[in-house]
């Protein structure tokens, strides 16, 4: 009847499980004994030390940070526009960093400017999404998801006319960003903050998220300001896409996809839902990010390639079994 | 305990009621009536506070009713609206539960006396065993009575109500409206209800609004209100009036 508590608590113990799978899978084979040592600080295998803290670290926790931002976001921007077709990028914000990102790559600027430019894209693209949406008439969810999408095509524009101007030798390395890809994400450190701030806000939207999903009026009828809370999941959801989209580019399908299963699986209570998004993104792009590096090495593949490999399939599986 | 001060309200240059003042009781049950477009939904949702009027005002307990902050409200008053939402998966009980939100601290869970509040709701909206049922599953007719299992379990004093008979069977009208007239006449209690069908109106309201499309309206006791001439002139249509057994009832002629 309720399975509420079993799925999160699943979730708890599938999400060190998948840390401990990215950390053990790489092209240097480590003994699980001596794993656990350079974890926990051993330096007595100097490189197990190095290749732990150093590289799968990391990348673990930063897909993790990626995976939870994606999938919080997504179910925040579903209920905010009240349809299951949003994901975290659908009102532009990764359009938006991906043009800043791809302009600094032409223009030849190291992986920190890159990051900073990115994030400064989304949060341009949020700007004017949110100006344009409010100009003139009332707020509703419909003209801001339709400015939204808008505004995404025309960055979708800019992308498309770089990626045929670029140099062939950077087109590769566009392509991965705009697929969605990990290898650089080696400070998770802004993003794991990012993602626990994120996830306290909002559990502490939580109730109210509840109230939405059965309309603005009955929101506003039972103790909620629908215009103020509106404002503070669009710029919630918003920085939550941003940073992760600075770490990781657009990675696809699991800000779509996380969320839904989850609604299947447990229903739309958002007390539950959000925290399980969390989890269950995090941990499940810890997974296709250590498939994607160590699947098929030495090649690596881009992580969103194999986001919406996986994701595809389970989702179709799962609603073609429900009702 | 809640009254309209010189209330104008207007779409698109077209007068829906003109400086109205009238006052709302407790032990009331007030009916709104009114041709399609006369503006009864906007005035439900203006003596609601969700919609600013044009000019003059609504006062809930004497206060401006848009300056009472939203949870305030909430625990004073509850609305039913003409439609519902449903973009995404909730069971009965989870929306009926939505009730509580104004009584509930925001950390904190809902309880048993919750629970039991939700369970008595969906009992009077004879849906009891429909607990768990996903809202999808349901008829439009159950579906309504769900929402106003979630009305009776936020446990307002001042309900107002669009359309509540929408999509109820002849006997689930009935029921309904019998049991919100009796909620109406416990005291500290007021319904005001937007209604189509003048002879439920009739049964069950002691009070009524009639909003002609011209801007003008009629308010007081219901008996004084409902006559052949005002409904035909209401409704633009001419009316049969059957007098049987001390009622009167009124057909589409």
């Amino acid at each position: 009847m309720n399975r509420r508590l079993p799925i999160t608590l699943l979730l708890l113990a599938a999400a060190p499980l998948s840390l401990w799978f990215a950390l053990s899978q790489g092209s240097l084979n480590i003994a699980t004994a001596e794993l656990w040592r350079a974890l926990l600080g051993g330096h007595d295998n100097a490189t197990a030390y190095l290749v732990i803290h150093e590289l799968r670290l990391p990348r673990a926790l930063s897909a993790f940070a990626v995976g939870g931002l994606l999938a919080l976001s997504g179910a925040l921007l579903q209920v905010l526009l009240r349809n299951p077709l949003a994901d975290p990028y659908v009102l532009g914000i990764s359009g938006g960093a991906a043009v800043a990102t791809l302009l600094s790559m032409l223009a030849g600027l190291g992986s920190g400017w890159l990051r900073g430019n990115a994030f400064l894209g989304a949060m341009l693209s949020m700007l004017i999404v949110f100006g344009l949406s409010r100009a003139g008439a009332a707020w509703t969810q419909n003209r801001l998801l339709l400015t939204g999408v808008v505004v995404a095509a025309g960055w979708g524009a800019v992308i498309s006319l770089i990626l045929a101007v670029a140099p062939s030798a950077q087109v590769q390395g566009m392509l991965f960003w705009l697929i969605g890809d990990l290898s650089y994400a080696s400070q998770p450190g802004v993003a794991i903050t990012a993602l626990v701030i994120g996830l306290a806000v909002s559990l502490w939207l939580a109730r109210p998220l509840n109230l939405l999903m059965r309309g603005e009026n009955v929101a506003a009828t039972l103790g909620e300001n629908p215009a103020r809370l509106r404002l503070i999941i669009y710029l919630l959801a918003s920085l939550l896409t941003a940073m992760a989209v600075t770490l990781a580019g657009s990675i696809g399908f699991v800000g779509l996809i996380i969320p839904h299963i989850l609604r299947l699986a447990g229903g739309s209570d958002h007390r539950f839902l959000l925290p399980a998004s969390v989890l269950f993104g995090g941990g499940f792009l810890t997974v296709a990010d250590t498939l994607a590096r160590s699947g098929a090495a030495p090649m690596q593949l881009p992580v969103g390639v194999l986001t919406a490999l996986l994701g595809v399939p389970v989702f179709l599986f799962l609603l073609a079994r429900t009702r | 305990m809640l009254r309209t001060d010189r209330l104008t309200l207007r779409i698109a240059d077209r007068n829906l009621c003109n400086r109205l003042d009238v006052g709302f009781n407790e032990g009331e049950n007030w009916v709104i009536l009114g041709a399609n477009g006369s503006g009864k939904t906007t005035l439900l949702h203006a003596l609601a506070g969700l919609r600013e009027p044009d000019q003059g005002g609504v006062l809930l307990d004497d206060v401006p009713v848009r300056d009472i902050p939203h949870r305030q409200r909430a625990r004073r008053l509850g609305v039913l609206f003409q439609d519902f939402e449903s973009a995404f998966p909730a069971t009965v009980l989870e929306t009926v539960l939505t009730g509580r939100y104004p009584r509930l601290e925001r950390w904190q869970w809902e309880s048993a006396e919750d629970y039991r509040a939700a369970e008595a709701a969906l009992e009077a909206v004879e849906l009891t065993g429909f607990v768990q049922r996903p809202l999808i599953t349901l008829s439009g007719g159950e579906r309504r009575r769900v929402e106003i299992a979630a009305l009776l379990t936020q446990d307002a004093p001042i309900c107002l109500l669009d359309e509540p008979t929408n999509h109820l069977d002849l006997r689930h009208q009935i029921r309904m409206l019998e049991m919100l007239a009796s909620r109406a006449h416990r005291p500290g209690h007021l319904n005001i209800i937007v209604l189509h069908d003048v002879n439920l109106a009739a049964r069950f309201g002691t009070h009524g609004i009639l909003l002609f499309d011209d801007g003008e309206c009629l308010h007081g006791p219901l008996s004084d209100m409902l006559s052949r001439p005002n409904l035909e002139r209401l409704y633009h249509c001419r009316l049969r009036e059957i007098h049987d057994d001390g009622a009167r009832w009124y057909l589409p002629d």
